[in-house]
């Protein structure tokens, strides 16, 4: 494998419950993140998958600094970011955007085109200010809005157009890693392919590392070189893509992968279905060993006695269950 | 006889920027027991076809502008208000997208799960909360007992949305119409969500109309399927019919656009080009402007839903002619 850009490791990220006003006090803590270890190449796509509450844009949002690390560390191209400074952590950011799922949400509606591109253009100073028309007009180019449209305001443009302002908005520093929150899933079909092969074609391009996390795995199958599985804060399977949802191995994978409607009514009708009981269970109360338990249709009394490493399956995947090679 | 019969439903919005036609001129039917599928993209119209039916429609700007809507003998857009509550809410129901929203964040489940018993039903409070109760259990919800006692807030998505189709189901209604009911949701709760929707149906032998913006569901639960695009309706078939051989050249472009039917890191295929302004006269096809196979006389020349083999009707006026 090619020297990984980015690295977690063993990443955790706690969040304390209070209750009470005056006398606050610690009632239970919610284990968003709790214990993910990662590694991205450069220009590679990681696919990151799971139902909501799983802590997949916590995970997002820990790698960016948006939200205190409990533990572990994270490490951009041989610096820890986790142990850096303020100032450090600042130029650190120029490396690492993001793209979030609302494109009406994420962009700021009293701010055009122009300035929203111009931001962090100024703010990292890495034009100076009579260059800045032209390096915006570049990166409206790039993502394929005309330059004309500069003025405008986000209310004028349509969600996939925002969502390219916002991809834009991403790439102005150049980073390294871009992380991207379900980039595609508040946008119609039509639109969604556009904005896929928009993400994939500028990825080769600039040989981007991108981080793509979504609910829709037929999605993240087309775009993603690897896919890792999260649920309830832990990487439960992790591996090439075509591998992963096509031969799923941990039990939570092939239910997720089961549940995805085949746009085929020939095969939809007839193929076997795996419904899950019940709901992911809370973060702040995880049951005992492994986490899936509950709900697994496999599950042995040795699957509540401890928690399931992520051990390799084959030599391209690893799979954190006890009973793999049983199932 | 059908069910329902719609004919040249007309909804438009009157707003500052125009005259916008959501709803400009859709006619189907649906049998007893059926479930029919609309699909479209967002802004296409279908949401509108539903609130239409069921009365939703904002007022102003809102306004249905023509058609009729006969359920089982009565025109839902034209009759007395009292006729319109005796159907609404009780033979026909509908379910929302976001089942936060939809349900009353004040009224205990229980509260607002019994209240369309009490308005259309002649029972007392004890006889509807046992009825609440048995609803509550057959979509599924664990310890409803106790659970009923308790506000929204206190559930999660996939249990509120369950909460909503059992008050919707409650009066066993004749027709559901479920908008988008799954989307807001995860795959494997939305696995569970229409596995439910399809045993209630099994059970009490109502048609459902399903809106939504996803081939993969309609693939798997509709019996037939109608395509939406600006307002009105482009392509309706039987599913395999529409997924194996659909002739709009609008259908065949949603098709190839899904992700799971194309090869892996092709670049995908994507439809040029935006949705038309509905505020701005069309008087050709609507998809002309985007189509790869439009010549000019698609722009110019109305074309209207014609019946191309028994069950499969499309609005291409090039396929009409054999063309494509």
């Amino acid at each position: 494998m090619p020297e990984p850009i980015l690295e977690l490791r063993d990443v955790k990220t706690h969040f304390p419950v209070t209750h009470g006003f005056i006398h606050r006090r610690l009632v239970g803590t919610v284990r968003a993140v709790d214990g993910v270890t990662l590694s991205i190449a450069r220009g590679e796509v990681l696919g990151l998958v799971g139902e909501s509450g799983c802590g997949k844009s916590t995970l997002a949002r820990t790698i960016l600094q948006l939200v205190p690390v409990t533990g572990g560390a994270i490490i951009l191209e041989g610096r820890n970011l986790t142990s850096g400074t303020a100032a450090e952590i600042q130029e650190v950011r120029r490396d690492l955007q993001m793209v979030f799922q609302d494109p009406y949400a994420s962009l700021n509606p009293r701010m055009t085109v122009f300035d929203t591109l111009a931001e962090p253009l100024r703010v990292h100073r890495v034009a100076a200010p009579a260059d800045i028309p032209g390096r915006v007009a570049r990166l409206m180019e790039l993502v394929g809005l005309a330059p004309r449209y500069m003025r405008k305001y986000p209310h004028e443009f349509s969600g996939g157009q925002r969502q390219r302002i916002a991809i834009a908005r991403a790439l102005a520093l150049e980073p390294k890693v871009i992380i991207a929150d379900e980039p595609v899933s508040a946008l119609d079909v039509s639109i969604q392919a556009q904005i896929l092969n928009l993400l994939a074609q500028l990825g080769r391009r600039m040989n981007l590392s991108l981080i793509f996390i979504a609910h829709d795995l037929s999605v993240v199958k087309h775009i993603s070189d690897r896919v890792a599985v999260m649920y309830l804060g832990k990487i439960v399977e992790l591996g090439p893509a075509v591998e992963v949802i096509e031969r799923p191995l941990h039990p939570y994978t092939r239910a997720l992968v089961s549940a995805i409607p085949n746009a085929n009514p020939d095969t939809e009708r007839t193929r076997q279905r795996i419904v899950l009981p019940g709901d992911p269970p809370s973060p702040m109360n995880p049951p005992a060993g492994c986490s899936f338990h509950p709900r697994c249709p496999f599950a042995l009394e040795k699957c509540r006695a401890a928690v399931p490493p992520l051990l390799p399956a084959d030599h391209q995947r690893t799979v954190a269950c006890v009973r793999l090679g049983e199932i | 006889m059908p069910l329902l019969t719609v004919t040249d439903l007309r909804t438009h919005f009157h707003t500052r920027n125009g005259v916008y036609r959501a709803v400009d001129g859709v006619s189907f039917t649906i049998e007893r027991g059926e479930t029919l599928g609309i699909v479209g993209e967002s802004g296409s119209g279908k949401s509108v076809t539903g609130y239409s039916l069921m009365g939703l429609v904002p007022t102003p700007p809102g306004r249905i502008e023509g058609g009729t809507a006969v359920f089982d003998g009565v025109d839902l857009l034209h009759c007395t208000p009292a006729e319109a509550r005796a159907i609404r809410g009780k033979r026909v129901a509908m379910i929302f997208q976001d089942p936060m929203t939809s349900l009353n964040p004040y009224l205990r489940i229980a509260d607002q799960l019994i209240e369309p018993l009490l308005i259309h039903q002649d029972i007392g409070r004890a006889e509807a909360l046992r009825r609440g109760l048995e609803m509550l259990v057959a979509v599924g919800i664990n310890d409803a007992a106790r659970r009923m006692h308790l506000y929204p807030h206190e559930f999660s998505g996939g249990m509120r949305q369950r909460v909503m189709i059992a008050m919707a189901l409650i009066t066993r209604p004749e027709l559901l119409i479920a908008d988008e009911p799954t989307t807001a949701l995860d795959v494997t709760v939305q696995a569970q969500i229409l596995e439910l929707i399809q045993k209630l149906q099994r059970e009490l032998g109502m048609a459902v109309i399903f809106i939504t913006h996803d081939l993969g569901v309609i693939s798997g639960l509709c019996d037939r399927v109608q395509v939406m695009y600006a307002g009105r309706i482009v392509e309706t078939a039987d599913t395999r019919t529409l997924f194996k051989a659909p002739r709009h050249p609008y259908t065949r472009a949603l098709q190839r656009s899904i992700p799971s039917l194309q090869q892996k890191g092709a670049e995908l295929y994507t439809i040029q080009g935006m949705p038309p302004d509905l505020s701005k006269p069309l008087p050709g096809c609507p998809f002309a402007a985007r189509c790869e196979f439009a010549l000019p006389k698609c722009v110019e020349t109305p074309v209207h839903l014609r019946e191309e083999v028994p069950g499969h009707s499309h609005a291409c006026l090039r396929a009409q002619l054999g063309e494509i």
